[in-house]
């Protein structure tokens, strides 16, 4: 299947998602698939370093938590415009912001991919779980400035109102159902390119550094260059995925945005799902995150990590591949 | 005639030890050259100087008419350089035919640029796997081949990156007689395509049929260097191998 094909076919069943749950029109199911989706994009974006390159990254959280401070600092600037600039200068800003949530979750990339390139820069000679450990340190040091940076709330927390509803060519539309659609088309996005790369030569470059970087030197495989692309990507992506998040959460503090859900959850979705290809961790997405929400409103919330954590146990064990493992190998079987 | 590879007094340590120590060798265009020593000597860390796995820290490496310091190995592979390793490293996650195409996809196609349709690239895996004895088992995986398979794979991988030098780094190790031969006949094939070889081997009797010019490493320095019948009688080789 060619890629416009595969990416019309998502947004076709995009679509139709959002026209089903724009049918039932329950606020809570938006909020509920409004995680799953931002896990789909999360577990994603995980998966282009951690799953293609062979690079477990323990600092999703930061990542993610990175894309909405700095959707935060954008929504704080706007705030502070009279009080910094003269008055002709501020009048020109006030034409620009508040700048729109696409813009923001631009902008939320950005920072990411930055941060993701320097982190892929600072690691480059570390392999294994060095490299986990030093994805974990820096989400420490990211916190711990974000808890110092007065200008976005600190540990206090920072909190954004968000609109109740949105204009959009005189229509009205639920901010909620907004942000639920632009989720949706970020999830679409994230998983066209995930399966571009895989397609690509790209994809065959990151499959050598997982299974042997030497060798893939040997053969012509520019490993650093595509390690920074990789981290790049992936940091992109885990940005974009928290840019919304301000305003979905309306009240955001670093404890929140720095949690261990974050981390854990991107990792144990491929992981269930399937690292190989970009169909485990949308697979791992849907089933651990509806998971997820199903406990958090018939049991509670603090039951989350716990599913979280038996779960991968269990995959560990039955299913080391994933279910997309899983069904390979039966289907290698089945075959003569 | 000027030489394809120049090693020129490069030096190599590891903390207080010694690995090479000043060598310097030539090789010439279609050579065949043998490279032995006892283990430790500093072949493998000769080969990986000149591969750019590791960097020497004095002297140089020229090749082809141009240094090629500093350069990383992946840039050296796209010079021409190409090796297979001592113990095989496939990438396991991929079929023989995948294996082959990382270096027609990374090194052919940046030298030659995007020349090749996807059906040209599968024609080359093919073609390379055939020269190998490999063509049937294109679809299969690394794990499922036997030693001598593997040191084939190996070999037809550095041969995707249509190197102008080919280093074989013990490729007949741990093989039986009848396998050594197998590898032994398909070097000789690559040398008459006019590729130059450097084979580092143990096997005596495989380096002194193979080889045009012998060079011998003893604790990371050249001891000696010429015809393999002559360097096989020098008394200082003899010495290195046999004790005294």
């Amino acid at each position: 299947m060619s890629t416009a094909k595969f990416s019309l076919i998502a947004v076709a069943i995009g679509a139709l998602v959002m026209a089903f749950a724009h049918w039932f029109h329950v606020d809570y199911l938006f909020f509920a698939s409004y995680t799953i989706l931002q896990f789909i994009v999360l577990a994603t974006a995980w998966n282009i370093l951690g799953g293609y390159c062979g690079y477990v990254n323990f600092g999703s959280a930061a990542f993610f938590a990175l894309g909405a401070y700095s959707s935060v600092a954008l929504i704080k600037f706007d705030g502070e415009i009279d009080a910094w600039f003269p008055e002709g200068i501020a009048n020109v800003l006030h034409h620009i912001f508040p700048l729109p949530i696409p813009v923001l979750i631009m902008f939320g990339a950005f920072v990411s991919g930055i941060v993701g390139f320097g982190m892929g820069y600072l690691t480059l000679r570390l392999r294994g779980s060095f490299f986990a450990i030093a994805t974990l340190a820096l989400a420490v040091v990211l916190q711990t400035l974000i808890v110092n940076w007065d200008f976005v709330g600190g540990s206090r927390g920072a909190y954004v109102i968000r609109p109740e509803n949105l204009e959009f060519a005189g229509i009205e539309i639920n901010y909620i159902e907004y942000l639920f659609a632009l989720m949706l088309l970020l999830a679409v996005i994230a998983l066209t390119t995930a399966r571009v790369i895989e397609r690509s030569q790209l994809g065959f470059g990151f499959a050598t550094i997982r299974d042997d970087e030497l060798a893939a030197e040997a053969c012509g495989v520019p490993t650093l260059r595509l390690k920074l692309i990789a981290t790049t990507l992936s940091g992109a992506f885990m940005g974009m995925a928290g840019a919304p998040f301000p305003y979905y959460i309306g009240y955001l503090q670093p404890a929140s945005a720095f949690g261990l859900e974050y981390a854990v959850n991107s990792i144990a979705m491929p992981m269930i799902g399937g690292t190989t290809s970009w169909v485990g961790p949308l697979v791992g997405a849907i089933l651990l995150g509806s998971a997820q929400q199903y406990a958090t409103v018939t049991i509670s919330s603090a039951v989350n990590l716990l599913i979280v954590g038996l779960m991968l146990v269990g995959f560990v064990i039955i299913a080391p591949n994933g279910l997309i493992g899983l069904v390979q190998e039966r289907l290698r079987r089945r075959q003569p | 005639m000027t030489a394809l590879l120049h090693v020129d007094n490069i030096s190599k340590r590891f903390g207080g030890f010694v690995a090479l120590d000043g060598i310097t060798l030539e090789v010439q265009p279609g050579e065949r050259l043998g490279l032995i020593g006892p283990n430790g000597s500093g072949k493998s860390t000769l080969v990986n100087c000149i591969c750019g796995t590791l960097q020497n820290e004095s002297g140089s490496v020229r090749f082809d008419g141009s240094t090629m310091d500093g350069l990383a190995a992946h840039e050296r592979t796209h010079r021409g350089v190409a090796r297979s390793f001592q113990l095989p490293r496939p990438f396991h996650s991929m079929t023989l035919a995948d294996n082959l195409r990382i270096p027609l996809l990374y090194t052919v196609h940046a030298r030659l640029g995007p020349l090749r349709s996807a059906g040209d690239l599968d024609m080359r895996c093919r073609d390379l796997l055939e020269m190998v004895g490999l063509a049937k088992k294109a679809k299969q995986m690394p794990r499922d081949l036997t030693q001598v398979e593997m040191r084939k794979l190996e070999l037809a991988r550095a041969m995707a990156a249509e190197p102008k030098l080919l280093i074989a780094d013990e490729s007949m190790a741990g093989l039986s007689h009848s396998e050594i031969e197998d590898i032994l006949a398909l070097l000789v094939q690559l040398s008459e395509r006019g590729i130059t070889i450097i084979l580092i081997e143990h096997i005596m009797s495989a380096v002194m049929s193979f080889s045009q010019r012998l060079a011998v490493l003893v604790s990371g320095k050249k001891i000696a260097d010429g015809k393999p019948e002559d360097v096989v009688r020098d008394p200082e080789v003899v010495r290195a191998y046999l004790g005294q």
